[in-house]
């Protein structure tokens, strides 16, 4: 895995979802089911990772589960990398 | 599956959980005309309570107004009760197409199509006119039925933070690939009562190639110099491809609404939408009051000029007396207080007082949002307004946040 790519991901949904500049959140923070990131919006995150990571996430693996998490987005991005 | 009693204390549990959040919503009756002055039965029950209302989507004071209810006891007369058909089959009038034509020139569009409300129109525009291989690019704080509508489209959809044009401007950066884009928003935002930046908004749309589409279900009829809307405010008639609009707010009041804008867009509307399609045609007696709303605004401005002098004067006196207001200048002043339980307190004690104005909280508004929406209406007389706001100033004092700061009030009430 690129070893920026957590910072990369959590700086890109700092910056894209937080409204309040005092929020907080770390790698474990949940994003959808914890309300932070609505369904609606995972789709500019994973065209951000396509575009950053020259890869193609397929509907299917793009679930509100697999995008929980910036940890769990690094896995997914992780799996599609090595295609 | 049986309706059994499992069932049944789920539906139970469910709705105690939402009383014992305090966002459990109770219906006050009324007893009256809609209009300034109403009378009310709350709790259900109580006697009759003649109460100031600042809280009904009625801008013009046209609601209750002779003229109208005199055109719809007319079209009643003239055109009947109902259709009983959906527009395409049987429920088309001459006085269906006499108000397309009328929003069409009032909007300064090229053409309307009427839906049974605009939560119907909001719902099938999107699927009409865009495909899978399109986007819709939305504002966050679109209205719900907005969102609801992008949900049943196909194309794929982002969202922009509020009213951040730099956000935007990346958003239409990113979907540059996609056949068509969309830009979403609402005119009038129906809960903050800040106005789309649409000047800069079409800029952006030209720049990057992409179609715009407004709600302006809170501005038809009166923002803008001769009421036409946001886009008159703005300087972009005639640059909105899609607006959506209701005649449930301002322009009467009772209910219907439409899709008005390019003509290839509205014909989309016609033949693929499906609260058109599926859903009856606007009643005979609405049109015709609705045709009658627009004979006594389409060239006078009295009325939409009466409700921003009432707007200035209600603004005025809020802020004045310390309250924390969402900045903006339309008729929607919401009074933040932050907290769901004081909203409803706040609520309770202002009916008391003889003012009815509801309290918005969590899902209607963000969580720690809660407020008191006032809205001016051009059918409040000065008596009305100065009652009001002696009323908002007495409770105010009883919950000590009169000249309180956002956070003082947080940390005292909560959020």
């Amino acid at each position: 895995m690129d070893p920026n790519m957590k910072d990369i991901v959590l700086k890109y949904v700092i910056d894209e979802y937080l409204e309040d500049d005092s929020e907080t959140i770390t790698y474990d923070t949940p994003l959808i089911s914890g309300g932070i990131v609505d369904s609606f919006s995972m789709v500019s995150l994973k065209r951000f990772l396509e575009n950053k990571y020259n890869i193609s996430i397929p509907d299917a693996d793009a679930s509100p589960e697999a995008f929980d998490t910036v940890n769990k987005i690094c896995t997914l991005v992780d799996r599609f990398l090595g295609k | 599956m049986a309706y059994n009693d499992k069932t049944r204390q789920m539906y139970l549990d469910t709705l105690q959980g939402i009383r014992d959040a305090g966002l459990f919503k109770q219906e006050r009756f009324i007893h009256s005309p809609q209009a300034a002055d109403i009378e009310v039965e709350f709790p259900a029950g109580a006697s009759l309570k003649k109460v100031i209302n600042i809280c009904a989507n009625n801008y013009l004071g046209l609601s209750s107004h002779p003229e109208v209810i005199k055109a719809a006891h007319e079209g009643l007369d003239s055109r009947g009760y109902g259709m009983s058909s959906v527009r395409f089959i049987c429920g088309c009038q001459d006085i269906h197409k006499e108000l397309e034509a009328r929003i069409t020139e009032f909007l300064g569009t090229e053409d309307t199509v009427l839906f049974p409300s605009c939560m119907d129109a909001n719902a099938g525009v999107f699927e009409a006119i865009l495909t899978k291989d399109d986007v819709m690019i939305s504002d966050r704080l679109v209205h719900a039925s907005l969102i609801d509508g992008i949900r049943l489209a196909s194309a794929i959809h982002d969202t922009y933070k509020h009213n951040d044009m730099e956000h935007l401007e990346q958003k239409l950066q990113l979907h540059a690939d996609k056949r068509l884009k969309l830009v979403i928003c609402d005119g009038v935002f129906s809960m903050d009562g800040d106005t789309a930046k649409l000047d800069e908004m079409v800029a952006l749309c030209e720049k990057y190639n992409a179609m715009i589409l407004v709600d302006d279900s809170h501005s038809s009829g009166f923002i803008g110099k001769t009421g036409r809307g946001t886009h008159e405010k703005y300087g972009v008639v005639g640059k909105i491809d899609v607006i959506t609009t209701t005649f449930g707010k301002g322009l009467g009041g009772a209910s219907g609404g439409c899709v008005s804008g390019r003509s290839e867009l509205v014909e989309m509307c016609r033949q693929k939408a499906r609260p058109y399609l599926f859903s009856n045609t606007m009643a005979p007696v609405i049109v015709a009051g609705v045709l009658k709303v627009m004979d006594l605004i389409m060239h006078n401005t009295e009325r939409r000029d009466k409700l921003e002098r009432n707007t200035d004067f209600w603004r005025k006196g809020l802020t004045e007396a310390g309250f924390v207001l969402k900045e903006g200048d339309t008729p929607i002043v919401p009074v933040m207080l932050f907290n769901a339980k004081l909203s409803q307190d706040f609520s309770r004690d202002l009916f008391d007082e003889g003012v009815y104005a509801i309290g918005f909280f969590f899902p209607v508004v963000p969580q720690g949002q809660a407020r008191i929406r006032t809205q001016v209406s051009a059918g409040h007389e000065m008596h009305h307004l100065e009652k009001a706001l002696d009323a908002f100033i007495k409770v105010g004092k009883k919950y000590e946040i009169l000249g309180k700061t956002k956070q003082e009030i947080i940390e005292r009430y909560g959020n």
